[in-house]
């Protein structure tokens, strides 16, 4: 499934949940969901820092494609990395590099990206398009 | 007087028709605001000041003679003599009008630091300080080859005052320390600091950000030397805030801001600087918010300063009553004497998801470090939810509150 694909199926998750009650806890589950950060990634070199919550992420590339695991001390914010983690995790730096991520908008999750927020989400999306900007010029600078 | 009769007291009622903010509807709900420590709502009288000050009285300060600057300048001049009352300053002009505390701290320990401060020499804060209180020191003493000496803390959020006794030396060439906590609400003894620094001849600074829209403050009772505090966190306009500073210390400090209003006479050889406040005030202030600051002290003065302090208090004494029913709630900052300000954490939850879901309830509070980093650290904690109250919030909010702070923790869990 492609990065498009995967974002309309989440959106479709999020269609019936209406109350917020009920979206934030289908959030605060796939918090509890997302597979753990090897505790070896868990490192000062991966942490990418919010004000208030902390992000951790690891990068991994193997067979032209982007593995991502993170972690958050936050579950909400844990929830919503996951999300992202779902949308772009397994694709090749190009198709990660090119992603729109309209999901934000149409799940009504702008709000987390604001700046006052500081929840290191922004940071870490910003940062995932890095390294597959980075592995993308690598890949074809050596072509 | 009984805690009960304060609320009788205050007509709550009325009091919060003054704040017309108060009725917003936050997600549907009616916003319940107890991030009054990050700064206060305004008062009718302020906000109609505000627009008043520019149909009718907008010009510039001290520079002009025709009618609209006599009329601003005298209503800027008027406001520092109402803040100078305030406080109880024994002269007028030992107010100066600073953009908030920060800017405040900054010009002393600039000012004082370039002077005063040398290498070797050793500046006292407190643990308890907000980063405002922390760097502009830290910076200084860079500069100077100065050190920065802490006073601690015990585990209730006080400072340990033996320890205090055991910085003081004469090497200490100001001690710089908050009278009550941003973070945790401790009222620290200040008079016991500034008697025991005054016994060795070191001056004392005061951050009084969080004091003086809870406490009676008297600057000539205290014997402070300096003291700073804003506009916005007592029912002002933001930009503006006040430095108090003894006449004998700011006529020995040299200006660190050049600039129009602060020099009597200019040439490219020399310039001679003008007499206080103005020596510090240079460039065009902030004079709407500086004007419109003296009416919010008349509209606390119309409330009077002992029952908004009894009724906060009082809301202190009843949040934390109802709240420590909450099982994995954890009080930070247990002080025996506390102004307005009640912080916690729940056991396994990060505050900044506590935080997130009291805001879909329509509840603002603040969490994470509330520019305390040392004082999270020491904790062992990345941040709290605090809860601030003004005189102006109700038992029921904090009943909305705690229902929230229930909330949350079932849906984290």
């Amino acid at each position: 499934m492609g990065i498009k694909e995967i974002q309309e199926e989440l959106i479709d998750d999020f269609e019936f949940l209406t109350e917020w009650e009920a979206k934030y806890e289908y959030i605060i589950q796939m918090g509890k969901e997302l597979p753990l950060i090897d505790p070896r990634y868990q490192v000062e070199a991966n942490l990418i820092k919010g004000c208030q919550a902390q992000v951790w992420l690891h990068a991994e590339y193997k067979d032209n494609k982007v593995y991502f695991t993170a972690d958050s001390d936050a579950i909400i914010t844990k929830g919503l990395v996951s999300m992202v983690i779902r949308i772009l995790s397994g694709h090749s730096p190009k198709e990660i590099m090119d992603a729109d991520l309209f999901f934000v908008d149409r799940i009504g999750l702008r709000e987390h990206l604001s700046v006052t927020r500081s929840n290191g989400l922004l940071s870490m999306m910003k940062q995932m398009k890095l390294y597959a900007i980075a592995l993308h010029s690598q890949i074809t600078g050596t072509e | 007087m009984s805690t009960s009769l304060v609320m009788e007291e205050l007509d709550l009622i009325k009091i919060r028709k003054d704040f017309p903010i108060l009725s917003t509807t936050v997600n549907g709900k009616p916003l319940v605001y107890l991030d009054n420590a990050a700064t206060s709502q305004k008062p009718w009288p302020v906000i109609r000041a505000i627009e008043s000050y520019y149909t009718s009285l907008n010009s510039n300060v001290h520079r002009g003679v025709h009618y609209l600057s006599q009329k601003a300048t005298d209503a800027y001049e008027q406001s520092r003599r109402k803040l100078a009352t305030y406080i109880n300053a024994a002269f007028e002009h030992e107010v100066i009008f600073t953009k908030g505390t920060t800017d405040g701290i900054n010009l002393v320990a600039s000012c004082f630091g370039k002077q005063f401060i040398g290498k070797g020499d050793e500046v006292i804060i407190s643990y308890l300080e907000h980063h405002s209180n922390i760097v502009p020191w830290q910076m200084i003493c860079e500069e100077k080859g100065a050190s920065l000496k802490v006073i601690p803390i015990n585990e209730k959020g006080e400072l340990i005052m033996s320890a205090f006794d055991k910085l003081l030396n004469s090497r200490v060439k100001i001690i710089a320390c908050s009278y009550v906590s941003n973070s945790l609400g401790t009222i620290n003894p200040v008079r016991e600091i500034i008697g025991k620094a005054h016994a060795l001849g070191i001056p004392v600074l005061l951050d009084a950000a969080q004091a003086v829209q809870h406490l009676e403050l008297d600057v000539q009772e205290l014997d402070v030397d300096f003291l700073a505090f804003s506009g916005h966190k007592m029912y002002g306009p933001t930009g503006i805030g006040i430095l108090y500073g003894k006449e004998s210390w700011l006529n020995k400090l040299q200006p660190y801001q050049g600039g129009g209003d602060m020099i009597k006479t200019v040439t490219f050889e020399k310039t001679t600087y003008n007499e206080l406040p103005f020596k510090f005030e240079a460039g065009t202030p902030n004079i709407e918010a500086a004007i419109c600051l003296g009416n919010a002290v008349d509209y606390i003065n119309s409330i009077g300063l002992d029952k908004i302090a009894r009724q906060e208090e009082e809301l202190v004494e009843y949040a934390t009553a109802q709240l420590s029913l909450i099982t994995g709630l954890r009080f930070i900052g247990t002080a025996e004497n506390k102004a307005s300000v009640v912080s916690f954490v729940i056991e396994g939850q990060h505050p900044y998801d506590v935080g997130f879901i009291l805001d879909k309830m329509g509840i603002a509070v603040r969490t994470g470090h509330h520019c305390t980093e040392p004082l999270m650290n020491f904790f062992g904690i990345p941040g709290t939810i605090r809860a601030s109250f003004a005189f102006y919030n109700t038992k029921a909010e904090v009943d909305i509150l705690v229902e929230g702070v229930k909330k949350a923790i079932t849906m984290l869990a």
